[in-house]
């Protein structure tokens, strides 16, 4: 019996302190508009007169739950950058430091580790990785100006301040594009679209699409729905696309439920062209999963693997040498978010001595200046909005690889460079 | 014709939900507790058939068979570990918020051993396709597979229910667990077997659940869960033949919502139904008014 109370006095008061700790995070956050001039000026102060002899980079996203893939894709593909920078000798003879905090996929707890690196100093962001998060963390980092680069954050709002960037394509960019491809390629003059109304990022491409078809040569004869209570039977989606005759199924989400939907479309005989987005990435790789199924699946895509490109097949080879797999678009578009800070700084002659602030304000302008070779796209540069302006790239599977799609090519002519090695194949 | 091809899904998907709702539905009947770790061992269930066949090259008959045995020892440990030492707590909420407990423990050792990656489940019936009127519709094998399996479980477990031993404990202990024990029925083990069958049943839920809808992730089972949940509400808490029905108009519903009316709102409907029904007969379909005894 005693016992028993000693424990439950210990569980009582663990709980007041958590309260207590929940309080006063919560504070931090509210206040973070009033006290952000303040912790400026200290952070600044103290990095004045700190050692000053290494940029300080973060990064946050989620490496645990859900949505942990995108996450560790994200900090492998920056590790790697800084990595490659650091033993050529850094950013002007200055080292990185690259401090990555989880926020599994979760705004609240991203709002945490942004004050983490916030305590740590740091003076230039790369993320949030997914895009509820980014957009909390560019509410804060607004205040407090700090430099933000969201590698894969494709909601609009992720970069709706000033000093927030992107190296993805923005949802409503994806489904304008997605549109123009299809009516120009003459893929099918009816069309169903499937989304996700219950997610930003599909919801958005989804509207947008419906937007840029109304100036195409093809119809929307079908527009349904699903939400994330209800995302593993596709059947009625399917045949309602099949009795409106589409023929071409447009799908703006992400590969997991992708995989369901082409196996629903198998088992009730019904083969239209599919058409998917970023999103799409990566279906290959699901455990398990037919690769037949998911032949003649076309995707816009920023990054493939299998490119001839001698840059992305460096990068591939580093990343599965570092990590023993495939990189995927997330790793891609984090190893030039670095790459991409790294020459904002050399272009706008930033020391490692500036404060957090004074940086922001020398990399906003420098970002607009710089033009990149990634492995994401090639004559990368960015707009003063934080959008970037680059041509995307479109990806046919055929026989079990990812080909890339040449833009004046004919969509049939794919399969004959889809003999190139594939490593997620070998698995 | 697309109104039948609605129709099959509808009750295919409807028997999935029946199965699992028939596990709900027998543990709160015998058990008076509400077993929200449930749908996490569906997802158990699956995650061990999988391996079963494509880790250790088992037949998906065996690995079938592993993953009941599996799944009914699993329901025994936590029955055992988890719930029975909180059955006679003062207040039945312990109880529940054990099993909200157990279900994140089980999503999270998941997470852990098989990560958060969707696997794309093989399907492990083997019925083809049946292909009718030239083509304008199909039946998949797994939705005959599944409808048979699902009736199947139905009358058996009627039967046990109705004409053993071991059944008409359990119909005592659900009556009065305090005369049951009088009566030398041994209650704790009464109520272990119901778990572990409610547990067996589950996994094989879970097999049909990712053949039919072959995506497997550590949370794969937590939605089925809650509306099998639903289901057993629908059809009245604690009575099988109850389950069945609740199930399949769940699953009807939801279909039928969805192609008639609004592919977005068909979770509203289906609950809206709930509510519907649950005003007029407060108990579910075949819930029996019980009076409470003062």
């Amino acid at each position: 019996m005693k016992l028993k109370k000693v424990i439950s006095a210990a569980l009582v008061a663990a709980m007041a302190m958590t309260f207590m700790a929940g309080c006063g995070d919560s504070d931090n956050a509210g206040n973070g508009n009033a006290s952000g001039s303040d912790t400026q000026a200290a952070s600044g102060n103290e990095n004045a007169s700190g050692s000053g002899d290494t940029f300080r980079i973060g990064g946050i996203g989620p490496i645990t739950g859900g949505a942990a893939v995108y996450g560790i894709a994200v900090k492998n593909g920056a590790e790697l950058a800084v990595k490659e920078i650091n033993e050529a000798g850094g950013i002007n003879g200055a080292q990185i430091d690259f401090n990555f905090q989880d926020d599994e996929h979760d705004a609240e707890k991203a709002v945490n580790a942004y004050n983490t690196l916030k305590d740590w100093d740091v003076q230039a962001i790369l993320g949030a990785v997914t895009s509820a998060p980014c957009v909390a963390v560019g509410e804060v980092s607004k205040d407090d100006n700090i430099f933000m680069l969201t590698p894969s954050g494709t909601a609009v709002e992720c970069v709706k301040y000033e000093n927030a960037f992107r190296v993805c394509f923005s949802d409503p960019m994806q489904g304008l594009e997605s549109a123009k491809y299809i009516g120009e390629h003459n893929l099918a003059t009816k069309v169903a679209a499937i989304y996700d109304s219950s997610d930003v990022y599909s919801s958005g491409i989804y509207e947008a699409f419906v937007k840029e078809a109304a100036n195409q040569n093809f119809e929307v004869v079908a527009a349904e729905a699903f939400t994330a209570e209800s995302k593993t039977d596709f059947s009625v989606q399917l045949q309602k696309a099949k009795d409106a005759g589409a023929e071409l199924v447009f799908l703006p989400f992400y590969y997991s439920e992708a995989s369901l939907v082409l196996k629903q479309a198998a088992g009730m005989n019904y083969s239209p062209i599919f058409f998917g987005c970023d999103g799409m990435d990566g279906i290959l790789a699901v455990k398990g999963f037919d690769a037949a199924l998911a032949d003649n699946l076309i995707f816009l895509s920023p990054f493939t693997p299998t490119s001839d490109d001698e840059m992305i097949q460096k990068f591939v080879t580093d990343y599965e040498a570092a990590y023993g797999e495939t990189p995927n678009q997330f790793a891609a578009d984090a190893y030039d978010g670095i790459y991409a800070i790294k020459a904002a700084i050399e272009a706008g002659n930033v020391t490692p001595d500036l404060s957090a602030s004074d940086v922001c304000d020398a990399l906003k302008t420098a970002m607009t200046q710089i033009t990149i070779d990634g492995v994401t796209a090639k004559g990368l540069t960015w707009e003063a909005s934080g959008e970037p302006s680059k041509e995307p790239m479109v990806v046919k599977i055929a026989n079990g690889n990812y080909a890339v799609v040449e833009d004046d090519a004919a969509a049939e002519s794919v399969e004959d460079n889809a003999a190139t090695e594939n490593g997620e194949d070998a698995e | 014709m697309s109104f039948i091809s609605y129709l099959i899904n509808g009750v295919s998907l409807g028997s999935v939900y029946a199965i699992i709702a028939l596990g709900y539905t027998m543990v709160y009947g015998i058990a008076k507790m509400l077993n929200f770790a449930h749908g996490d061992v569906i997802m158990i269930g699956a995650y061990v058939v999988m391996a079963a066949i494509s880790g250790a090259g088992l037949p998906p008959g065996v690995a079938v068979l592993l993953s009941i045995v599996c799944c009914l020892i699993l329901g025994i440990v936590i029955e055992s570990v988890a719930y029975r030492p909180l059955l006679n707590a003062a207040s039945s909420l312990a109880v529940l918020i054990t099993a909200i407990g157990v279900s994140y423990l089980l999503q999270n050792v998941a997470l852990l051993i098989f990560g958060a990656n969707t696997i794309s489940f093989d399907s492990v019936v083997s019925v083809p396709a049946v292909t009718l009127m030239d083509g304008a519709l199909t039946i998949t094998g797994e939705a005959i597979v599944t409808i048979v399996s699902c009736i199947v479980i139905m009358i058996a477990l009627t039967l046990f229910i109705s004409r053993t031993k071991s059944g008409q404990a359990m119909r005592a202990v659900s009556e009065d667990k305090g005369a049951a024990q009088l009566m030398g029925i041994h209650v704790n083990g009464t109520i272990a077997l119901t778990f572990a069958i409610g547990s067996a049943l589950a996994a094989i839920a879970g097999v049909l659940l990712c053949s039919s809808y072959p995506s497997l992730n550590p949370y794969t089972g937590a939605m089925p869960g809650i509306k099998a949940f639903v289901a057993a509400v629908f059809g009245g808490i604690g009575s099988i033949p109850g389950a069945f029905i609740g199930g399949i108009l769940l699953g009807v519903i939801e279909i039928f919502g969805k192609a008639y009316i609004s592919s977005q709102m068909a979770d509203a409907i289906v609950f809206g139904v709930l509510i519907v029904i649950l005003l007029v007969k407060p108990a579910g379909i075949l819930g029996k008014n019980v009076q409470e005894k003062v």
